[in-house]
């Protein structure tokens, strides 16, 4: 059954903007994106959101609703009371492109000082064999949509812009993890890298991101503290660095 | 200005627009550790109502000094500290609480707790922190986090002597074997509690088996790894569990070593 909710966007651009009060009808079953496409439809035209599927599998449609990083996608509007106001803005880690959509640039800069992944020179193409025991962690990792809500929602670049240039995020933290996990990796170097030139070290583990991720990959607990650990390994404990010395054992 | 008031950002004035009770799980924490804090510190330096045999109290277990109560030390460890130095008389508890504290000051769930609680960094998820500048755990004091396997390995030292303790309160007053009181039920409950924190941990996890890249060519070790990682989902739990159950065992040992109450004895 349709009812009219209210619903608060945030409009502008990166020099100026507001919140927007709209009524919108919703129907049973809509989602929060359903009536933005409503509102740009019927009450502003020139209302700018990016998305896509609308399954929850390509990660444009992310914003603030209320206050949280979601998929717009994902959101039930039956989620919120009949006398609630919907709040939806841009991802506020982010330079606001216009309305809803940001400026997510700065992932794809992180993605790219990610080294790719190295395959052992003795193994052809083709010849590659791992059983799925030592796989399957790092498929955990594969899961991600790169939506970037964990991006957004981490507080070491969200509330510290000058953090962007030493810092490359929970996503990125979990595709060093993915890699350094990978059985069959051979690129040298990618704990130290990770504490050294990604900034590892910064995150203080608060698990916002494993909080919004809306695959809900178990991005502190499964990736960054791993990695941290492995960081300390090489880097802090010198029982196991010495041991490291003596056997000549990396990746056993 | 910075984060999410920088010049580039969406302008929006308020530092979060969350309208659940977000404040709610931080204010909780802050209270609860914070009176964990007060009432552990006031332990640890009261020096008395620490021991009734055959109970000793899990913030002086193992007391190792040479003002340690009558009975109350353990013949292995013997009393290797004086009960002043420099003129300044000191508690027992004060020769180990570093070694539990420090374990749970460097857990990753509890870093979690009260980097959100105490330092606001931040307060909670999507609401911007106070501070101007962060750093994270690249440097000192909190470049510390990373001994979090030092305090590790010592915990399961205290464990294993707590665990003794468990035992040694199958004993009644008179040293007697074959008994069990309300306080072993205390005991065994705390203790079961602080195994299960220091096996769900982090660290635990690393060590066993997460640190490999081949699971396949280690099963055992995989076994374990992926007893822990189930146990793991649950180490929040376990941590407040235990806090709870070592402070409710001390709170025990007190009323009974105080007078207050009489350990009843079910056989």
């Amino acid at each position: 059954m349709a009812r009219m909710i209210n619903l608060r966007i945030w409009r502008g651009d990166s020099k100026e903007g507001g919140l927007q009060d709209v009524q919108v009808e919703a129907n049973e079953g809509e989602v929060v994106l359903d009536v933005i496409h409503r509102v740009q439809a019927t009450q502003m035209g020139d209302l700018a959101v990016r998305w896509n599927c609308k399954a929850g599998k390509c990660g444009s449609c992310s914003m603030e609703i209320n206050g949280k990083p979601r998929l717009a996608c994902m959101t039930q509007v039956a989620a919120y009371g009949d006398e609630e106001t919907i709040t939806v803005t841009p991802l506020r880690a982010f330079p606001v492109i216009k309305d809803l959509v940001t400026d997510v640039s700065f992932n794809y800069k992180k993605a790219m000082e990610i080294p790719a992944y190295s395959h052992p020179d003795e193994l052809a193409p083709g010849e590659a064999r791992m059983e799925q025991v030592d796989v399957e962690r790092s498929q955990e990792f594969r899961k991600c949509i790169e939506c970037f809500l964990c991006q957004d929602t981490c507080h070491v670049i969200r509330d510290h812009e000058e953090n962007k240039k030493s810092f490359a995020g929970p996503r990125f933290f979990i595709r060093i993890a993915e890699l350094d996990m990978h059985p069959l990796d051979t690129l040298k170097n990618r704990k130290r890298t990770a504490q050294e030139e990604h900034g590892l070290g910064m995150c203080n583990i608060t698990k916002c991101c494993t909080e919004v991720c809306p695959e809900h990959i178990r991005i502190t607990d499964n990736a960054i503290i791993p990695m941290k650990e492995r960081v300390v390994d090489i880097k802090y404990d010198p029982a196991r660095w010495l041991g490291s010395k003596i056997r000549k054992r990396d990746g056993i | 200005m910075s984060g999410v008031f920088s010049p580039t950002r969406a302008k929006i004035k308020e530092r979060t627009l969350r309208t659940d009770k977000w404040w709610l799980q931080p204010a909780i924490t802050f209270g609860v550790l914070f009176s964990f804090v007060i009432y552990a510190t006031f332990r640890a330096f009261e020096n008395k109502y620490y021991f009734s045999e055959p109970l000793i109290s899990p913030f002086y277990s193992p007391c190792l000094s040479t003002s340690c109560e009558p009975g109350s030390a353990l013949a292995f460890f013997g009393q290797p500290f004086n009960n002043q130095y420099f003129g300044i008389g000191i508690s027992p508890a004060l020769f180990i609480l570093i070694f539990p504290l420090g374990f749970r000051m460097t857990c990753y769930y509890y870093r979690k707790a009260y980097y959100r609680a105490f330092w606001m960094s931040p307060p909670a998820c999507a609401v911007a922190e106070p501070h101007t500048k962060y750093t994270g755990e690249t440097r000192a004091p909190l470049i510390l986090q990373n001994s979090h396997r030092w305090f590790f390995y010592a915990g399961l030292i205290f464990n294993v002597i707590l665990t003794w303790d468990v035992i040694l309160a199958f004993r009644n007053e008179d040293k007697q074997w074959g008994h069990m009181s309300v306080g072993t039920l205390v005991f065994l409950f705390s203790t079961t509690m602080l195994w299960l924190y220091s096996l769900s941990c982090h660290t635990c996890r690393h060590t066993l088996g997460g640190r490999l890249k081949h699971f396949s060519k280690h099963p055992v070790r995989y076994k374990a790894w992926t007893i822990v990682s189930a146990l793991n989902h649950k180490h929040p739990t376990f941590a407040w569990i235990s806090l709870f159950g070592v402070a409710g065992a001390d709170i025990y040992v007190r009323a009974v070593a105080s007078g207050a109450i009489t350990n009843f004895y079910f056989f």
